[in-house]
């Protein structure tokens, strides 16, 4: 299930407007065969990574490949990628079975039956003008055509972040079965963990146009630990501790600390953090100077 | 990707279609009476007289005809623009503005495919809608363009009586910039500019609004540019020289602004009524405009002297004068419309690239 | 609110500022050259046969000066059509679209104040730059208004200023038209809540209505005045117009052009003695033509002007016939003008009135 090819592949890839680097620096290897959360604050460059991906921007530096092609570098590497926009745009004039004929005009993998059993589980009328549909059906006619076309890659930004949670949640799931299903790739981008905490297996976190923080969930969340002991300054402590974020009491030190190698140091309590608790550290990291001192009391 | 054109290009076919319905009823409908009165005043196979005939049958063209006339030309500038302004400037613009082009380009259809196909497909729409509009047009007006040609400009008609003779309403010959361009195989050249000038705009500038107002702008311009600057020369103009006449030319006292001097100008017809002309100046001997008048033909303050005229005559008739013209010829008509439509079918083919280029290069998010 | 806007329609302030300038330019290089030409052309002083000098002027006006001349008639047309489209047509449907209007019906202002002062601050920004370039052109071209008045509408291609082409781009007129075209373009927005559609149909409309109002409201506006009299054929010499290939007698020239200068006339027929129209007559510019003269009036090889007790002269008077001339005087210019105006003002305001009730019926989320 899983390819040699990684699903994409970017090196040292970045894009200026202006004097502003909205992506800079980027080096990931996405692994083929997940589903793949893509978590960042709002502005990080999850957007912009998403479109160089795809191919709707060029890179300013850096090279990305995508299923080992370039991005949109013909038919058929456009037939093996899905893309989902923000806000899931849908043409407003046209009616749910004039999307669907868009998409079997357009693709030659187009799987016909597919689309219409899927249009017809989610219980939309076919001769509905798509700009009078709700967010949410949008959201899932957009998710149709992009998965009727039988991609290997299917890429997301941000599909759930104006649905309702109920809608969200038929979404993920849609999703999900999909990709049992038709052994799919996914790359799903969000500002909430707690969407992609439910159906990544692999977690790439972004703040700030540059790449945290990526790895396995399993991984992330077995290496990182919230270590609890006496007041004790961050530099006291052994080089293979990587201190993402530290606060201070009068008495007790609390660090969120990166280590590939189990704790041991018996003054420390080692808790499990969070992968939320992660994303944000790692956010707090991102400030830079503008530490928060978080009062425990 | 046919379908998909066509299926976004629905509402604006039907407008296309309507509106070519409507001028077809109207002009059809009008025709037969014209035809009618062409053929009573003897134009068709005219001998002798032509221009007599025409200024006879152009004087009395009705006056819903007349507006026909000039709407019918006023129709044909407009429609290039329109199309330019409805047909080209949101074509894509507005899928960027709306988001659309995310669906669109992420198909298993290459950007550039889309590009090409929507140019192409659309694009022939407005070459083809403009053209059966000029042929309707050109069709409605043949009698009175070649009642133009034979009598062309200010129409004479020659009254027994009463006050002597008048001038009709104002029918120009097919060659002139205003008639040229609504006539024949140019407005399919100008359609099909205006249309890759609005879509070259609107992927520059990405949003629909603004690509309408500068098209429009943009094309308005070289309208007034073309015809000016560049037709006179497409195919290389006539010339002709002829001796001035001083008992038959026109005098008129001119006052140079700002100048206590003022000057009798000289000026020589032109007699052909079915040629652009482009130049009509008097020269001396040398071959150099004649720029300094002589001292017989200036006045001062006091005014232009009537009994002086004859002096004037005399001095001007000495230095031997010929009037020297610039024109076009009638038989040029379709080279030129053909040299011109080229010229427009090829700024639009590049602009096309332009666009593809564009496009390709990846500009929208 | 005022400031907002502001701040939304200061590109299209801007570009209409950029617009007038050139204008105002252009006019100023140009005009005085004109004004010139027509003080020493003796127009001024002249009080009867001015027509000579008329043609004078006219034929000394250069390429460039008509140019101008008749694109500054496009320029009037077109200024209100383009606002109505490109200022009036986005004002709310835009929002609409991009979704905007959620924010803006949110603030702490009512939709409807929200509205009323977006029409306000545009619709005076229109009118302003309506006046401003009818001031512009008005002014340039007044020289040439007052030759073709003394010409008694006799020069081709310049008609006095109470007919229609001229009438619509002079004055205050354009104001009302820019007003209304604006207001057109709000209500087609607010109805048809997209912004595209909304300009076709604007441009449609408004187009049907400008072609409408000249021909079937204007002369209404004011009582026309009205007179018939009998035609005299005894004292004054009847005009032929005679086929000049066949020798035939082609028409006979029943009466002479309305004399009336610088006024619009509505309708001049001949008229038998029951009432009825008098069949085969055509109104050309030298007069009321009957193109089936009766046989004592046509004449054979020998040539025109039988004599004898049943000669042309009596057939003609037994016949009774008199001419029915129903005109606008040329004093009804200003009067036309500020009605017109005012009724265009009036369905402006009445169309604002929809506008704002429309919005008031929140039927847009």
């Amino acid at each position: 299930m899983t390819n040699a090819t990684a699903a994409i592949e970017a090196r040292g890839l970045g894009k200026r407007y202006g004097r502003r680097w909205a992506l800079a620096d980027c080096t990931l290897s996405i692994p083929a065969g997940q589903v793949v959360g893509l978590v960042g604050p709002n502005g990080a460059g999850k957007t912009t990574l998403i479109s160089l991906a795809t191919g709707m921007l060029a890179p300013t530096t850096g090279t990305v490949e995508v299923l080992g092609g370039a991005p949109a570098s013909g038919p058929d590497q456009l037939a093996r990628v899905g893309y989902v926009a923000q806000d899931t745009p849908t043409y407003a004039g046209l009616s749910v079975a004039d999307h669907l004929r868009l998409g079997a005009r357009l693709n030659p993998r187009w799987d016909a039956a597919l689309a219409r059993d899927r249009i017809g589980q989610l219980g939309l009328d076919l001769k509905q003008k798509a700009g009078k549909l709700s967010g949410g059906q949008r959201a899932q006619l957009a998710l149709t055509l992009a998965l009727a076309k039988q991609p290997e890659l299917l890429i997301l930004d941000e599909p759930i972040a104006s649905l309702d949670p109920r809608a969200r949640r038929e979404f993920l799931q849609v999703l999900m079965n999909a990709v049992a299903e038709q052994e799919l790739s996914v790359v799903i981008s969000s500002h909430q963990v707690a969407d992609l905490e439910r159906v990544s297996d692999y977690l790439i976190v972004l703040v700030d146009s540059r790449v945290r923080v990526d790895g396995t969930v399993e991984n992330l969340l077995a290496t990182h630990h919230l270590l609890t002991g006496p007041r004790r300054e961050a530099g006291s402590l052994p080089a293979s501790l990587q201190v993402i974020t530290e606060s201070h009491t009068g008495r007790q030190s609390t660090f969120l600390v990166r280590s590939s190698e189990p704790i041991v140091d018996p003054a420390w309590t080692a808790e499990e953090v969070s992968l939320e608790d992660l994303v944000l550290a790692y956010l707090g990291h991102a400030a830079g100077s503008q530490n928060q001192m978080l009062e425990v009391n | 990707m046919i379908w998909l054109t066509w299926r976004q290009f629905r509402p604006q076919t039907i407008t296309a279609a309507i509106a070519l319905a409507a001028t077809a009823i109207v002009l059809a409908a009008t025709r037969p009476g014209l035809i009618a009165s062409y053929t009573h005043a003897g134009l068709p196979a005219c001998h002798a007289h032509c221009a007599a005939i025409a200024s006879l049958f152009i004087d009395g063209v009705g006056s819903f005809d007349h507006i026909l006339y000039f709407g019918s030309i006023a129709l044909m500038y407009l429609a290039p623009a329109l199309i330019g302004l409805f047909w080209g400037a949101p074509l894509i613009a507005r899928e960027v503005e709306t988001g659309t082009h995310r669906i669109a380009w992420n198909q298993s259809v290459t950007s550039t495919r889309w590009t090409l196909a929507k140019l192409g497909l659309v694009g022939l729409a407005a070459v083809a809608t403009a053209g059966l509009l000029s042929l309707m047009v050109t069709w409605w007006a043949s009698p009175i363009d070649h009642a133009a040609s034979l009598a062309g400009g200010s129409v004479q008609v020659a009254a027994g009586g009463g006050d002597g003779v008048h001038s009709s309403w104002y029918v120009l010959d097919r060659l002139e910039p205003v008639v040229f361009a609504a006539r024949g195989v140019a407005p399919l050249g100008y359609a099909a500019f205006a249309f890759a000038l609005g879509v070259t705009v609107g992927v520059l500038l990405r949003r629909t609004l603004p690509a309408m107002a500068v098209t429009l702008v943009a094309f308005a311009v070289i309208q007034v540019l073309v015809p000016n600057l560049v037709r006179p020369h497409l195919v290389p103009p006539a010339h002709v020289t002829a001796p001035l006449n001083v008992q038959t030319a026109s005098f008129q006292p001119a006052e140079t602004v700002g100048s206590a001097v003022g000057e009798i100008r000289v000026t020589q017809n032109f007699t052909k009524p079915d040629a652009w002309v482009l130049s009509n100046i008097i020269i001396t001997p040398s071959g150099a405009g004649l720029t300094v008048p002589p001292q017989a033909c200036t006045f001062g303050a006091a005014g232009p002297d009537p009994a002086g005229l004859g002096d004037c005559k005399s001095a001007l008739a000495a230095m031997h004068l010929r009037q020297y013209v610039t024109y076009q010829p009638a038989s040029r008509f379709w080279p030129l419309q053909w040299a011109e439509t080229g010229i427009y079918l090829v700024l639009a083919a590049g602009l096309g690239w332009v666009c593809v280029w564009q496009v390709r290069r990846r500009r929208a998010p | 609110m005022i400031w907002l806007a502001w701040r939304q329609f200061r590109t299209q302030a801007i570009t209409a500022a950029v617009a007038l300038a050139v204008v105002a330019i252009v006019a100023a290089a140009t005009g005085p050259g004109i004004a010139s030409a027509y003080t020493s052309s003796g127009l001024p002083g002249c009080h009867t046969s001015c027509a000579t000098d008329a043609s004078n002027f006219f034929v000394g006006l250069n390429r460039l000066d008509l140019l101008l001349y008749f694109g500054s008639f496009l320029l009037m047309y077109l200024a209100p059509a383009l606002m109505g489209i490109f200022w009036g047509a986005p004002l709310i449907a835009r929002e609409v679209e991009t979704g905007t209007h959620r924010i803006a019906w949110n603030q702490t202002v009512t939709r409807t104040r929200w509205i009323l002062v977006k029409l306000a601050l545009v619709g005076l920004a229109a009118v302003a730059t309506a006046g401003l370039l009818s001031l512009i052109v008005t002014w340039w071209a007044n020289p040439i208004s007052h030759a073709a008045l003394s010409s008694g509408g006799q020069v081709s291609g310049f008609v006095p200023r109470l007919d229609p082409p001229v009438f619509d781009a002079r004055g205050v007129a354009p104001l009302g038209y820019a007003a209304f075209a604006f207001a057109l373009g709000v209500t087609a927005g607010v109805l048809l809540r997209r912004t595209l559609p909304a300009m076709a149909v604007t441009l449609v409309a408004f187009a049907v209505i400008q072609v409408l109002v000249p021909n079937l409201v204007r002369p209404h506006l004011l009582p026309p005045t009205h007179v018939t009299e009998p035609l005299n054929f005894q004292h004054r010499p009847i005009g032929a117009n005679v086929n000049a290939a066949t020798g035939q007698l082609a028409g006979l020239q029943l009466a002479g052009p309305v004399a009336k200068p610088g006024a619009w006339v509505l309708s001049d027929v001949i008229v038998t003695p029951s009432g009825a129209k008098l069949p085969n007559v055509t109104i050309t510019p030298s007069g009321a033509e009957l193109t089936v003269p009766p046989k004592a009036c046509t004449f054979g090889a020998a040539g025109p002007g039988p004599t004898g007790p049943h000669d042309c002269r009596s057939v003609l008077a037994a016949m009774h016939l008199r001419q029915s001339v129903t005109w606008q005087p040329a004093s009804r210019f200003w009067p036309l003008q500020y009605i017109e105006t005012g009724i265009y003002l009036v369905l402006a305001a009445g169309l604002g009135w929809v506008c704002a009730a429309q919005l008031g019926r929140r039927r847009t989320a």
